[in-house]
Protein backbone atom coordinates (compact mmCIF):
# COMPACT_ATOMS: atom_id res chain seq x y z
CA UNK A 1 0.00 0.00 0.00
CA UNK A 2 1.33 3.39 -0.98
CA UNK A 3 1.69 5.91 1.80
CA UNK A 4 3.36 9.21 2.62
CA UNK A 5 4.59 10.37 5.99
CA UNK A 6 6.05 13.84 6.49
CA UNK A 7 7.53 14.59 9.88
CA UNK A 8 8.51 18.19 10.67
CA UNK A 9 9.50 18.53 7.05
CA UNK A 10 10.95 21.92 6.18
CA UNK A 11 12.28 23.22 2.90
CA UNK A 12 14.67 26.16 3.04
CA UNK A 13 16.34 27.81 0.09
CA UNK A 14 19.56 29.66 0.62
CA UNK A 15 19.89 32.71 -1.59
CA UNK A 16 23.47 33.00 -2.79
CA UNK A 17 23.17 36.12 -4.92
CA UNK A 18 24.99 39.26 -3.93
CA UNK A 19 21.70 41.14 -3.75
CA UNK A 20 20.82 39.23 -0.63
CA UNK A 21 22.90 41.69 1.36
CA UNK A 22 20.48 44.51 0.86
CA UNK A 23 17.56 42.16 1.19
CA UNK A 24 18.80 41.09 4.57
CA UNK A 25 18.60 44.59 6.00
CA UNK A 26 14.94 44.81 5.40
CA UNK A 27 13.57 41.35 6.18
CA UNK A 28 10.07 42.69 6.01
CA UNK A 29 7.12 40.55 6.94
CA UNK A 30 5.92 39.34 3.58
CA UNK A 31 2.31 39.07 2.69
CA UNK A 32 2.99 36.37 0.17
CA UNK A 33 5.43 33.51 -0.30
CA UNK A 34 7.55 31.68 2.22
CA UNK A 35 9.04 33.35 5.28
CA UNK A 36 12.32 35.18 4.79
CA UNK A 37 14.97 34.72 7.41
CA UNK A 38 18.74 34.44 7.85
CA UNK A 39 20.54 31.23 8.68
CA UNK A 40 23.60 30.58 10.81
CA UNK A 41 25.91 31.58 7.94
CA UNK A 42 24.12 34.95 7.83
CA UNK A 43 22.61 34.14 4.45
CA UNK A 44 19.09 34.99 3.48
CA UNK A 45 16.90 31.92 3.35
CA UNK A 46 13.38 31.42 2.11
CA UNK A 47 11.44 29.02 4.24
CA UNK A 48 9.18 27.56 1.60
CA UNK A 49 7.86 24.84 3.91
CA UNK A 50 7.97 24.96 7.67
CA UNK A 51 7.56 21.94 9.92
CA UNK A 52 4.98 20.17 7.84
CA UNK A 53 3.46 17.12 9.46
CA UNK A 54 1.04 14.93 7.57
CA UNK A 55 0.27 11.37 6.64
CA UNK A 56 -1.39 10.31 3.40
CA UNK A 57 -2.86 6.84 3.13
CA UNK A 58 -4.14 4.78 0.27
CA UNK A 59 -7.57 5.90 -0.90
CA UNK A 60 -7.08 9.53 0.00
CA UNK A 61 -7.52 12.25 -2.59
CA UNK A 62 -5.94 15.31 -1.10
CA UNK A 63 -6.40 18.89 -2.24
CA UNK A 64 -3.82 21.58 -1.49
CA UNK A 65 -5.43 25.00 -1.06
CA UNK A 66 -3.55 28.25 -0.65
CA UNK A 67 -2.53 31.52 -2.24
CA UNK A 68 0.29 31.83 -4.74
CA UNK A 69 3.54 31.19 -2.93
CA UNK A 70 1.95 29.40 0.01
CA UNK A 71 4.10 26.32 -0.59
CA UNK A 72 1.77 24.13 -2.67
CA UNK A 73 4.23 23.53 -5.49
CA UNK A 74 7.12 23.05 -3.09
CA UNK A 75 5.10 20.44 -1.22
CA UNK A 76 4.29 18.72 -4.50
CA UNK A 77 8.01 18.61 -5.29
CA UNK A 78 8.76 17.12 -1.90
CA UNK A 79 6.18 14.44 -2.63
CA UNK A 80 7.82 13.81 -6.03
CA UNK A 81 11.19 13.17 -4.33
CA UNK A 82 12.68 16.23 -5.97
CA UNK A 83 13.23 18.37 -2.90
CA UNK A 84 14.53 16.32 0.00
CA UNK A 85 13.51 18.28 3.14
CA UNK A 86 16.33 20.36 4.57
CA UNK A 87 15.16 19.30 8.02
CA UNK A 88 12.68 16.71 9.16
CA UNK A 89 11.88 13.65 7.11
CA UNK A 90 9.74 12.68 4.16
CA UNK A 91 8.87 9.05 3.60
CA UNK A 92 7.28 8.50 0.22
CA UNK A 93 6.41 4.89 -0.41
CA UNK A 94 4.94 4.16 -3.82
CA UNK A 95 5.47 4.87 -7.49
CA UNK A 96 5.03 8.60 -7.96
CA UNK A 97 3.97 10.18 -11.19
CA UNK A 98 3.51 13.85 -11.84
CA UNK A 99 1.13 15.41 -14.32
CA UNK A 100 2.46 18.91 -13.72
CA UNK A 101 4.39 19.39 -16.94
CA UNK A 102 3.28 16.63 -19.26
CA UNK A 103 5.35 17.75 -22.23
CA UNK A 104 8.58 17.96 -20.25
CA UNK A 105 11.54 16.58 -22.18
CA UNK A 106 9.74 16.32 -25.49
CA UNK A 107 11.88 17.25 -28.45
CA UNK A 108 10.40 19.43 -31.18
CA UNK A 109 12.60 18.00 -33.93
CA UNK A 110 11.79 14.37 -33.15
CA UNK A 111 8.74 12.57 -34.44
CA UNK A 112 5.72 11.83 -32.31
CA UNK A 113 6.73 8.20 -32.17
CA UNK A 114 10.27 9.03 -31.01
CA UNK A 115 8.85 11.35 -28.40
CA UNK A 116 6.72 8.56 -26.99
CA UNK A 117 9.93 6.67 -26.27
CA UNK A 118 11.68 9.73 -24.86
CA UNK A 119 8.83 10.51 -22.49
CA UNK A 120 8.51 6.84 -21.63
CA UNK A 121 12.18 6.62 -20.67
CA UNK A 122 11.95 9.80 -18.61
CA UNK A 123 9.00 8.37 -16.72
CA UNK A 124 10.99 5.24 -15.95
CA UNK A 125 9.67 2.90 -18.62
CA UNK A 126 12.00 0.55 -20.46
CA UNK A 127 11.93 0.51 -24.25
CA UNK A 128 10.04 -2.77 -24.35
CA UNK A 129 7.47 -1.54 -21.84
CA UNK A 130 6.85 1.54 -23.97
CA UNK A 131 6.71 -0.62 -27.09
CA UNK A 132 3.78 -2.50 -25.55
CA UNK A 133 1.88 0.71 -24.88
CA UNK A 134 2.79 2.29 -28.22
CA UNK A 135 -0.33 1.39 -30.16
CA UNK A 136 -2.62 2.36 -27.34
CA UNK A 137 -0.94 5.77 -27.08
CA UNK A 138 -1.01 6.44 -30.82
CA UNK A 139 -4.63 5.38 -31.08
CA UNK A 140 -5.68 7.50 -28.13
CA UNK A 141 -3.91 10.59 -29.48
CA UNK A 142 -5.75 10.21 -32.83
CA UNK A 143 -2.71 11.64 -34.58
CA UNK A 144 -2.78 9.09 -37.39
CA UNK A 145 -0.07 9.68 -39.98
CA UNK A 146 1.22 12.66 -38.06
CA UNK A 147 2.79 10.35 -35.50
CA UNK A 148 5.79 9.93 -37.82
CA UNK A 149 6.30 13.65 -38.39
CA UNK A 150 8.44 15.93 -36.19
CA UNK A 151 6.24 17.39 -33.49
CA UNK A 152 7.21 20.95 -34.42
CA UNK A 153 4.76 20.47 -37.29
CA UNK A 154 1.93 19.82 -34.82
CA UNK A 155 -0.60 22.36 -33.70
CA UNK A 156 -0.51 23.11 -29.99
CA UNK A 157 -3.65 21.01 -29.55
CA UNK A 158 -2.01 18.04 -31.24
CA UNK A 159 1.05 18.48 -29.06
CA UNK A 160 -1.10 18.39 -25.95
CA UNK A 161 -2.97 15.33 -27.16
CA UNK A 162 0.24 13.42 -27.60
CA UNK A 163 1.70 14.54 -24.27
CA UNK A 164 -1.57 13.68 -22.55
CA UNK A 165 -1.83 10.27 -24.18
CA UNK A 166 1.69 9.34 -23.08
CA UNK A 167 1.55 10.68 -19.55
CA UNK A 168 -1.80 9.21 -18.61
CA UNK A 169 -1.16 5.70 -19.87
CA UNK A 170 1.03 4.84 -16.88
CA UNK A 171 -0.46 3.63 -13.65
CA UNK A 172 1.17 5.37 -10.72
CA UNK A 173 0.37 4.68 -7.08
CA UNK A 174 0.78 8.31 -6.09
CA UNK A 175 -0.39 10.93 -8.56
CA UNK A 176 0.71 14.56 -8.33
CA UNK A 177 -1.26 17.27 -10.11
CA UNK A 178 -1.25 21.03 -10.31
CA UNK A 179 -4.70 22.01 -11.55
CA UNK A 180 -6.68 19.81 -13.88
CA UNK A 181 -5.49 18.87 -17.34
CA UNK A 182 -7.73 20.04 -20.11
CA UNK A 183 -6.78 19.30 -23.65
CA UNK A 184 -8.00 19.52 -27.20
CA UNK A 185 -11.34 20.11 -28.82
CA UNK A 186 -14.76 19.08 -27.57
CA UNK A 187 -14.53 15.45 -28.64
CA UNK A 188 -11.11 14.93 -27.23
CA UNK A 189 -11.91 16.72 -23.98
CA UNK A 190 -14.62 14.19 -23.29
CA UNK A 191 -12.27 11.31 -23.97
CA UNK A 192 -9.56 12.91 -21.88
CA UNK A 193 -12.00 13.41 -19.04
CA UNK A 194 -12.84 9.71 -19.07
CA UNK A 195 -9.17 8.81 -19.13
CA UNK A 196 -8.49 11.10 -16.18
CA UNK A 197 -11.33 9.63 -14.18
CA UNK A 198 -10.20 6.08 -14.75
CA UNK A 199 -6.64 7.11 -13.88
CA UNK A 200 -7.87 8.60 -10.62
CA UNK A 201 -9.76 5.45 -9.80
CA UNK A 202 -6.66 3.33 -10.19
CA UNK A 203 -4.43 5.73 -8.28
CA UNK A 204 -4.09 5.05 -4.58
CA UNK A 205 -3.20 8.58 -3.51
CA UNK A 206 -3.95 11.78 -5.38
CA UNK A 207 -2.43 15.10 -4.37
CA UNK A 208 -3.94 18.00 -6.30
CA UNK A 209 -3.02 21.65 -5.92
CA UNK A 210 -5.83 23.82 -7.19
CA UNK A 211 -7.53 27.17 -6.96
CA UNK A 212 -10.80 25.74 -8.25
CA UNK A 213 -13.10 24.82 -5.38
CA UNK A 214 -15.51 23.23 -7.80
CA UNK A 215 -12.79 20.84 -8.97
CA UNK A 216 -11.69 20.14 -5.41
CA UNK A 217 -15.25 19.38 -4.28
CA UNK A 218 -15.68 17.02 -7.19
CA UNK A 219 -12.37 15.18 -6.91
CA UNK A 220 -11.03 15.22 -3.37
CA UNK A 221 -11.97 13.78 -0.02
CA UNK A 222 -9.47 15.65 2.11
CA UNK A 223 -7.95 19.12 1.94
CA UNK A 224 -4.97 20.96 3.40
CA UNK A 225 -4.87 24.73 3.64
CA UNK A 226 -1.36 26.15 3.33
CA UNK A 227 -0.07 29.58 4.17
CA UNK A 228 3.55 30.77 4.30
CA UNK A 229 4.68 27.17 4.05
CA UNK A 230 2.72 25.82 7.00
CA UNK A 231 -0.38 23.68 7.13
CA UNK A 232 -3.08 25.75 8.81
CA UNK A 233 -5.90 23.31 8.34
CA UNK A 234 -6.18 19.62 7.59
CA UNK A 235 -9.53 17.95 7.24
CA UNK A 236 -12.67 17.63 5.13
CA UNK A 237 -13.04 19.48 1.88
CA UNK A 238 -15.99 21.68 2.86
CA UNK A 239 -14.49 22.57 6.22
CA UNK A 240 -11.19 23.46 4.54
CA UNK A 241 -12.88 25.72 2.00
CA UNK A 242 -14.78 27.47 4.81
CA UNK A 243 -11.56 27.88 6.73
CA UNK A 244 -9.77 29.31 3.72
CA UNK A 245 -12.51 31.85 3.10
CA UNK A 246 -12.54 32.99 6.71
CA UNK A 247 -8.79 33.40 7.07
CA UNK B 1 29.44 6.58 5.37
CA UNK B 2 25.72 6.97 4.79
CA UNK B 3 26.43 9.58 2.10
CA UNK B 4 28.73 7.14 0.36
CA UNK B 5 26.03 4.50 0.28
CA UNK B 6 23.55 6.94 -1.22
CA UNK B 7 26.06 8.15 -3.78
CA UNK B 8 26.99 4.63 -4.87
CA UNK B 9 23.30 3.76 -4.94
CA UNK B 10 22.64 6.67 -7.31
CA UNK B 11 25.42 5.53 -9.62
CA UNK B 12 24.04 2.00 -9.73
CA UNK B 13 20.49 3.24 -10.29
CA UNK B 14 21.77 5.40 -13.13
CA UNK B 15 23.27 2.37 -14.83
CA UNK B 16 20.00 0.54 -14.26
CA UNK B 17 18.40 3.24 -16.36
CA UNK B 18 21.16 3.35 -18.95
CA UNK B 19 18.50 3.31 -21.68
CA UNK B 20 17.51 6.79 -20.56
CA UNK B 21 20.93 8.43 -20.73
CA UNK B 22 21.83 6.60 -23.93
CA UNK B 23 18.65 7.88 -25.51
CA UNK B 24 19.01 11.44 -24.23
CA UNK B 25 22.68 11.67 -25.25
CA UNK B 26 21.91 10.33 -28.71
CA UNK B 27 19.02 12.75 -28.92
CA UNK B 28 21.36 15.66 -28.17
CA UNK B 29 23.59 14.80 -31.11
CA UNK B 30 20.65 14.27 -33.45
CA UNK B 31 19.02 17.49 -32.32
CA UNK B 32 22.11 19.57 -33.05
CA UNK B 33 22.32 18.35 -36.61
CA UNK B 34 18.73 17.72 -37.56
CA UNK B 35 17.94 18.93 -41.07
CA UNK B 36 21.62 19.43 -41.81
CA UNK B 37 22.65 17.26 -44.74
CA UNK B 38 26.16 16.56 -43.56
CA UNK B 39 24.95 16.21 -39.96
CA UNK B 40 27.43 15.39 -37.23
CA UNK B 41 30.09 14.92 -39.89
CA UNK B 42 30.44 18.70 -39.83
CA UNK B 43 32.46 18.01 -36.71
CA UNK B 44 34.59 15.55 -38.60
CA UNK B 45 35.15 18.03 -41.39
CA UNK B 46 36.15 20.88 -39.10
CA UNK B 47 38.39 18.55 -37.10
CA UNK B 48 39.98 17.37 -40.35
CA UNK B 49 40.65 20.92 -41.47
CA UNK B 50 42.11 21.80 -38.07
CA UNK B 51 44.42 18.79 -38.17
CA UNK B 52 45.60 19.57 -41.69
CA UNK B 53 46.31 23.18 -40.81
CA UNK B 54 48.12 22.55 -37.56
CA UNK B 55 49.94 19.65 -39.17
CA UNK B 56 51.22 21.88 -41.92
CA UNK B 57 52.27 24.78 -39.72
CA UNK B 58 53.67 23.01 -36.69
CA UNK B 59 55.11 20.12 -38.65
CA UNK B 60 57.29 22.70 -40.36
CA UNK B 61 58.08 24.73 -37.28
CA UNK B 62 59.20 21.71 -35.28
CA UNK B 63 60.57 20.11 -38.45
CA UNK B 64 59.05 16.82 -37.36
CA UNK B 65 58.78 14.15 -40.04
CA UNK B 66 55.20 14.50 -41.22
CA UNK B 67 54.59 10.74 -41.28
CA UNK B 68 55.25 10.64 -37.54
CA UNK B 69 53.77 13.97 -36.65
CA UNK B 70 50.42 13.80 -38.37
CA UNK B 71 49.13 10.53 -36.83
CA UNK B 72 50.34 11.81 -33.46
CA UNK B 73 48.59 15.12 -33.96
CA UNK B 74 45.39 13.55 -35.26
CA UNK B 75 45.01 11.26 -32.26
CA UNK B 76 46.01 14.01 -29.85
CA UNK B 77 43.52 16.56 -31.17
CA UNK B 78 40.63 14.11 -31.43
CA UNK B 79 41.18 12.77 -27.92
CA UNK B 80 41.78 16.20 -26.48
CA UNK B 81 38.56 17.42 -28.06
CA UNK B 82 36.79 14.54 -26.37
CA UNK B 83 38.34 15.22 -22.96
CA UNK B 84 37.84 18.97 -23.20
CA UNK B 85 34.17 18.94 -24.22
CA UNK B 86 33.31 16.11 -21.83
CA UNK B 87 34.62 18.15 -18.93
CA UNK B 88 33.40 21.60 -19.96
CA UNK B 89 29.96 20.21 -20.74
CA UNK B 90 30.21 18.13 -17.57
CA UNK B 91 30.38 21.40 -15.65
CA UNK B 92 26.94 22.27 -17.00
CA UNK B 93 25.49 18.76 -16.73
CA UNK B 94 23.06 19.68 -13.95
CA UNK B 95 22.59 23.33 -14.88
CA UNK B 96 21.35 22.60 -18.39
CA UNK B 97 19.09 19.83 -17.10
CA UNK B 98 17.57 22.11 -14.46
CA UNK B 99 14.03 21.86 -15.83
CA UNK B 100 14.21 18.06 -15.81
CA UNK B 101 15.74 17.88 -12.36
CA UNK B 102 13.10 20.19 -10.89
CA UNK B 103 10.21 18.18 -12.31
CA UNK B 104 11.27 14.56 -12.40
CA UNK B 105 12.98 12.44 -9.82
CA UNK B 106 15.71 10.73 -11.83
CA UNK B 107 19.03 9.54 -10.37
CA UNK B 108 21.22 12.62 -10.85
CA UNK B 109 24.37 10.95 -12.27
CA UNK B 110 22.25 10.16 -15.33
CA UNK B 111 22.69 13.78 -16.43
CA UNK B 112 26.46 13.38 -16.24
CA UNK B 113 26.50 10.07 -18.09
CA UNK B 114 24.34 11.67 -20.76
CA UNK B 115 27.09 14.23 -21.36
CA UNK B 116 29.81 11.58 -21.48
CA UNK B 117 27.80 9.40 -23.86
CA UNK B 118 26.99 12.32 -26.15
CA UNK B 119 30.70 13.02 -26.42
CA UNK B 120 31.51 9.38 -27.12
CA UNK B 121 29.10 9.54 -30.05
CA UNK B 122 30.84 12.65 -31.36
CA UNK B 123 34.24 11.04 -30.79
CA UNK B 124 33.32 8.11 -32.99
CA UNK B 125 32.41 10.54 -35.77
CA UNK B 126 35.81 12.17 -35.47
CA UNK B 127 37.59 8.82 -35.49
CA UNK B 128 36.61 8.47 -39.14
CA UNK B 129 39.59 10.72 -39.90
CA UNK B 130 42.02 8.23 -38.44
CA UNK B 131 42.01 5.55 -41.17
CA UNK B 132 42.57 8.25 -43.80
CA UNK B 133 45.66 9.48 -42.04
CA UNK B 134 46.98 5.96 -41.52
CA UNK B 135 46.45 5.02 -45.14
CA UNK B 136 47.94 8.28 -46.36
CA UNK B 137 51.19 7.64 -44.54
CA UNK B 138 51.06 3.86 -44.86
CA UNK B 139 51.41 3.66 -41.10
CA UNK B 140 51.14 0.04 -39.98
CA UNK B 141 48.83 -0.76 -37.09
CA UNK B 142 50.00 -3.44 -34.67
CA UNK B 143 48.29 -5.69 -32.14
CA UNK B 144 49.46 -3.28 -29.47
CA UNK B 145 46.70 -0.95 -30.69
CA UNK B 146 44.19 -3.12 -28.82
CA UNK B 147 45.71 -1.85 -25.59
CA UNK B 148 44.18 1.53 -26.35
CA UNK B 149 40.75 0.01 -25.69
CA UNK B 150 41.84 -0.70 -22.12
CA UNK B 151 43.26 2.79 -22.01
CA UNK B 152 40.01 4.24 -23.28
CA UNK B 153 37.95 2.50 -20.58
CA UNK B 154 40.32 3.89 -17.98
CA UNK B 155 40.00 7.33 -19.58
CA UNK B 156 36.19 7.08 -19.40
CA UNK B 157 36.32 6.10 -15.73
CA UNK B 158 38.49 9.12 -15.03
CA UNK B 159 36.42 11.53 -17.08
CA UNK B 160 33.24 10.36 -15.38
CA UNK B 161 34.36 11.21 -11.88
CA UNK B 162 35.77 14.51 -13.07
CA UNK B 163 32.55 15.44 -14.86
CA UNK B 164 30.43 14.42 -11.85
CA UNK B 165 32.61 16.46 -9.50
CA UNK B 166 32.69 19.48 -11.82
CA UNK B 167 28.95 19.22 -12.35
CA UNK B 168 28.26 19.40 -8.62
CA UNK B 169 30.76 22.19 -7.98
CA UNK B 170 29.54 24.24 -10.94
CA UNK B 171 25.94 24.02 -9.81
CA UNK B 172 26.84 25.55 -6.47
CA UNK B 173 29.61 27.87 -7.65
CA UNK B 174 28.77 29.31 -11.02
CA UNK B 175 32.32 30.52 -11.63
CA UNK B 176 33.63 26.99 -11.98
CA UNK B 177 32.66 26.49 -15.65
CA UNK B 178 34.50 29.68 -16.65
CA UNK B 179 37.48 28.70 -14.55
CA UNK B 180 37.64 25.23 -16.09
CA UNK B 181 37.32 26.65 -19.57
CA UNK B 182 40.29 28.98 -19.20
CA UNK B 183 42.33 26.46 -17.26
CA UNK B 184 41.97 23.89 -20.01
CA UNK B 185 43.15 26.28 -22.66
CA UNK B 186 46.43 26.40 -20.77
CA UNK B 187 46.55 22.65 -20.23
CA UNK B 188 46.15 22.18 -23.98
CA UNK B 189 49.51 23.87 -24.60
CA UNK B 190 51.18 22.22 -21.63
CA UNK B 191 50.24 18.76 -22.83
CA UNK B 192 52.02 17.18 -25.79
CA UNK B 193 49.24 17.39 -28.36
CA UNK B 194 50.54 19.78 -31.01
CA UNK B 195 54.16 19.26 -29.99
CA UNK B 196 55.91 15.92 -29.61
CA UNK B 197 57.38 15.04 -26.20
CA UNK B 198 60.80 14.13 -27.54
CA UNK B 199 61.35 17.78 -28.45
CA UNK B 200 61.45 18.67 -24.76
CA UNK B 201 64.72 19.18 -22.93
CA UNK B 202 65.12 16.52 -20.21
CA UNK B 203 64.59 18.99 -17.40
CA UNK B 204 61.18 20.03 -18.65
CA UNK B 205 60.02 16.43 -19.04
CA UNK B 206 59.47 15.89 -15.35
CA UNK B 207 57.41 19.03 -14.97
CA UNK B 208 55.36 18.97 -18.13
CA UNK B 209 54.85 15.23 -18.45
CA UNK B 210 55.27 13.44 -15.13
CA UNK B 211 53.09 15.89 -13.22
CA UNK B 212 50.49 16.35 -15.91
CA UNK B 213 47.59 13.94 -15.30
CA UNK B 214 46.14 14.74 -18.72
CA UNK B 215 49.33 13.59 -20.41
CA UNK B 216 48.94 10.16 -18.80
CA UNK B 217 45.24 9.91 -19.59
CA UNK B 218 45.99 10.80 -23.19
CA UNK B 219 49.03 8.59 -23.45
CA UNK B 220 47.31 5.33 -22.47
CA UNK B 221 44.92 5.72 -25.41
CA UNK B 222 47.20 7.41 -27.93
CA UNK B 223 50.47 5.50 -27.54
CA UNK B 224 49.14 2.00 -28.41
CA UNK B 225 47.58 3.40 -31.58
CA UNK B 226 50.95 4.88 -32.52
CA UNK B 227 52.53 1.49 -32.07
CA UNK B 228 54.22 1.59 -28.69
CA UNK B 229 53.22 0.47 -25.20
CA UNK B 230 52.64 3.38 -22.79
CA UNK B 231 55.04 3.66 -19.86
CA UNK B 232 53.97 1.77 -16.76
CA UNK B 233 53.88 5.12 -14.92
CA UNK B 234 51.05 6.30 -17.15
CA UNK B 235 48.99 3.20 -16.32
CA UNK B 236 49.70 3.46 -12.61
CA UNK B 237 48.92 7.15 -12.42
CA UNK B 238 45.72 6.79 -14.44
CA UNK B 239 44.54 3.91 -12.28
CA UNK B 240 45.46 5.69 -9.09
CA UNK B 241 43.59 8.78 -10.25
CA UNK B 242 40.55 6.72 -11.10
CA UNK B 243 40.39 5.18 -7.62
CA UNK B 244 41.22 8.29 -5.62
CA UNK B 245 39.14 10.47 -7.92
CA UNK B 246 36.01 8.38 -7.59
CA UNK B 247 36.36 8.18 -3.81
CA UNK B 248 36.67 11.95 -3.63
CA UNK B 249 33.98 12.64 -6.20
CA UNK B 250 31.51 10.30 -4.51
CA UNK B 251 32.14 11.98 -1.17
CA UNK B 252 31.39 15.41 -2.61
CA UNK B 253 28.42 14.13 -4.59
CA UNK B 254 27.05 12.21 -1.60
CA UNK B 255 27.24 15.34 0.51
CA UNK B 256 25.56 17.49 -2.15
CA UNK B 257 23.06 15.16 -3.80
CA UNK B 258 20.09 16.44 -1.82
CA UNK B 259 21.12 20.04 -2.34
CA UNK B 260 21.51 20.04 -6.11
CA UNK B 261 17.80 20.63 -6.80
CA UNK B 262 17.93 23.56 -4.36
CA UNK B 263 20.95 25.11 -6.05
CA UNK B 264 19.41 25.12 -9.50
Amino acid sequence: MAHVILKNASVEFEIFDARSRSLKRQLIQTTMGGRLDTNKNQRVVIKALLNVNCTFKSGEKIALIGQNGSGKSTLLRVLSNIYIPTSGTALIDGRVSSLIDISLGMDQESTGRENIFIRGALLGQSKSETQKLLNEIIEFSELGEFIDLPIRTYSSGMNMRLAFAISTVLKPEILIMDEWLSVGDENFTKKAEERMNSLLEKTEILVLASHSFELIRKTCNRALVLEHGSILFDGGVEAAIDFYHKS
Amino acid sequence: MHNYELAVGDILKSFDRSQLFLMLGWQDVKQRYKRSMVGPFWLTISMGVLIATIGLVFGNIFSSPIADFLPFLTLGLILWGFIFTSLTEGCNAFITSASLIKQLSVPLPIHVFRVIWRNIVILTHNLVILPFVYICFLKPISVIALLSLVGFVLLLINLSWMALLLGVLSTRFRDVPQLVQSLFQVVFYLTPIIWMPHLLPARAVSILLTWNPFFHMLEIVRAPLLGYVPAIDSWLISTGMAVAGWLFSLAIYGYSRNKIAYWL
